[in-house]
């Protein structure tokens, strides 16, 4: 749609009603760096200049949806308080820098070896590749604490597998085309298992930071040994 | 030894779904917790108003598989309100929506009655249970939050209180009843539909499937699959979103939806409709009715007037309820 693909490269979001209590901004229709720094900029506007009514930001790859109290404000005093932080100057910096550990021991990366025989690699060179990514979180859903770090390089992406697997360990770090997150609860997935976290990236025991990232972090991923995966799990 | 000022309930049966609710867990969808609390918060309310709780403290949520407890020690009021649920106590049979004390000794059992899928059981008092980032919801994927209950299990109420003055009815309110007339806004992925499809979203009746559960519901009717092709990037959703999968079966997402999703919303129900619909039953009918987001707005104004003149007549006593 022309609408659609102007605000990809505009400057004017799409504003659209969602039922009676939020508004989504549209600022393009693809996984695109530059468009999910729009996302993350009115984020940060709305967080350091909430508007009368405001309850919460959501944000995703390339839309943010801002939920209202629909006793105090409406879709058009909320759509007109997007507006006014479009062009935000946002003080503090955005997106911090964090690391998360990664053990690529075989029983811990059980699809380790098929990626690297459908990428035409040996798995040290899949591992490599997986540490060489520029990930940044993109936003967090499917369920609690679940990120979607985008920056998976090129050479070793793999399309998700035709149906998902049970019971898959919380703190396997998953890729599938550009993305990668590490699980945080015991679920089932289609995507591919290349090693496992003991950094903790929803901690259901901390009310104080129980979240690792905000969206608009970037991370970085450190290579440890089964030794020291072993002792972060018992710590 | 249990203390003087505890009631201690012990779980003899509990069907599936049954678990501890608070007003829900608010403000972390951006985290992809979604906020999960009762299913119906409108019958929630009004349980804790009838025993005079402040809004919004935890009560256990009994779907339709039902729920038998045993008072092995303390006395304490409860109130039971949500559906045509029957309320088994003492050698009473009664429907929901009524408030009696249970003492040490005796049983209460909780089962489907002729209408309704969800009901509150309500405790003069403070149920003991697991928090979990500031909430006693369960969110019922994970199982984190106050959990959801299981036969052999007690469940502790401190501090329970005797309100006899509170014994007696509740008044189940008209807009505590089923809704087979959803009010919904257009959007926001309408774009991705025929008129055709569009139309028959808005004119055909559908029903509800068993695929039931607190995450949401698909309902059976004309298909409305999408005519283009589904390449949008996950974003948010909200409670009420009525989400087409790419085989073209609509469902209605709940308390505890996932929070983003890459499937096209081709409407979201108003939230001040949700609370009667999720009431309804498997195979009962529903049909959509679009209206303009300002009317959204205004239907949800109305209703929350409604709502405040009810609980305050609820909490005022049982004879007082003039809705």
């Amino acid at each position: 749609m022309s609408q659609d693909s102007s605000a990809s490269s505009g400057s004017v979001p799409n504003y659209r009603p969602v039922g009676g209590h939020a508004v989504l901004v549209e600022f393009g229709t693809t996984i695109d760096r530059r468009i999910h720094d729009r996302v993350v900029k009115l984020d940060a506007a709305l967080k350091a200049a909430p508007f009368p009514g405001f309850v919460e930001a959501v944000p995703a790859y390339a839309s943010i949806l801002v939920c209202f109290d629909p006793l105090v404000a409406d879709h058009r005093t909320t759509g007109a308080a997007i507006a006014e932080r479009l062009g935000a100057e946002i003080p503090e910096t955005i997106g911090a820098m964090r690391e998360v550990e990664i053990c690529y021991d075989p029983d811990l990366a059980p699809d380790l070896a098929a990626v690297a025989e459908a990428s035409g690699l040996s798995p040290e060179d899949v591992v490599s590749a997986h540490l060489s990514g520029d990930y940044n979180v993109f936003m967090y859903g499917f369920a609690p604490g679940y990120a979607y770090l985008a920056g998976v390089p090129k050479a070793i992406q793999q399309p998700r597998k035709p149906a998902p697997i049970r019971g898959i360990a919380a703190g396997s770090v998953l890729i599938a085309g550009p993305q990668c997150l590490v699980s945080t609860l015991t679920m089932p997935t289609g995507w591919w298992i290349i090693g496992r976290s003991p950094t903790k990236i929803l901690d259901a025991a901390s009310n104080d930071r129980p979240f690792l990232f905000d969206v608009g972090d970037a991370v970085r991923f450190r290579r440890i040994s089964r030794a020291e995966f072993d002792a972060r799990c018992l710590a | 030894m249990p203390r003087m000022s505890e009631a201690v309930l012990a779980i003899n049966f509990a069907g599936p779904h049954v678990a501890i609710q608070d007003e829900g867990r608010h403000g972390l969808m951006r985290y992809g917790v979604p906020a999960s609390g009762p299913m119906d918060r409108t019958s929630f309310a009004a349980a804790n108003a009838a025993v005079g709780n402040p809004a919004g403290q935890p009560a256990i949520e009994v779907s339709m598989g039902g729920l038998v407890l045993d008072c092995v020690s303390g006395d304490v009021t409860f109130a039971v309100a949500g559906g045509g649920f029957i309320v088994e106590h003492a050698g009473d049979k009664r429907g929901a929506w009524m408030v009696a004390t249970l003492r040490a000794g005796e049983r209460l059992a909780i089962r489907p009655g002729h209408w309704g899928s969800w009901t509150y059981l309500a405790f003069a008092g403070h149920i003991e249970a697991k928090t979990w980032l500031g909430s006693m919801s369960t969110h019922s994927l994970s199982g984190l939050g106050g959990g959801r209950l299981a036969a052999g299990q007690t469940v502790t109420v401190a501090d329970p209180d005797v309100r006899d003055d509170r014994h007696g009815p509740i008044i189940c309110p008209v807009i505590a009843r089923p809704r087979s007339e959803l009010r919904v806004v257009v959007g926001p992925q309408d774009r991705f539909f025929s008129k055709e499809t569009l139309s028959n979203f808005l004119s055909s009746p559908f029903r509800l499937s068993d695929a039931y559960d607190r995450m949401g519901v698909r309902l059976q009717g004309p298909s409305l699959a999408p005519s283009v092709a589904l390449d949008m990037p996950s974003e948010a959703i909200v409670r009420g979103s009525v989400q087409v999968a790419g085989d073209g079966v609509p469902a209605i997402l709940l308390a505890d939806h996932q929070t983003t999703g890459g499937y096209p919303k081709i409407a979201t129900v108003v939230d001040s409709d949700l609370d009667a619909f999720v009431q309804l039953r498997p195979r009962d009918h529903v049909g959509f009715l679009a209206v303009t987001p300002q009317q959204a707005i205004e239907n949800i104004r109305l209703r929350a007037a409604t709502m405040s003149r009810y609980l305050a007549a609820v909490r005022d006593g049982p004879w007082n309820v003039l809705i």
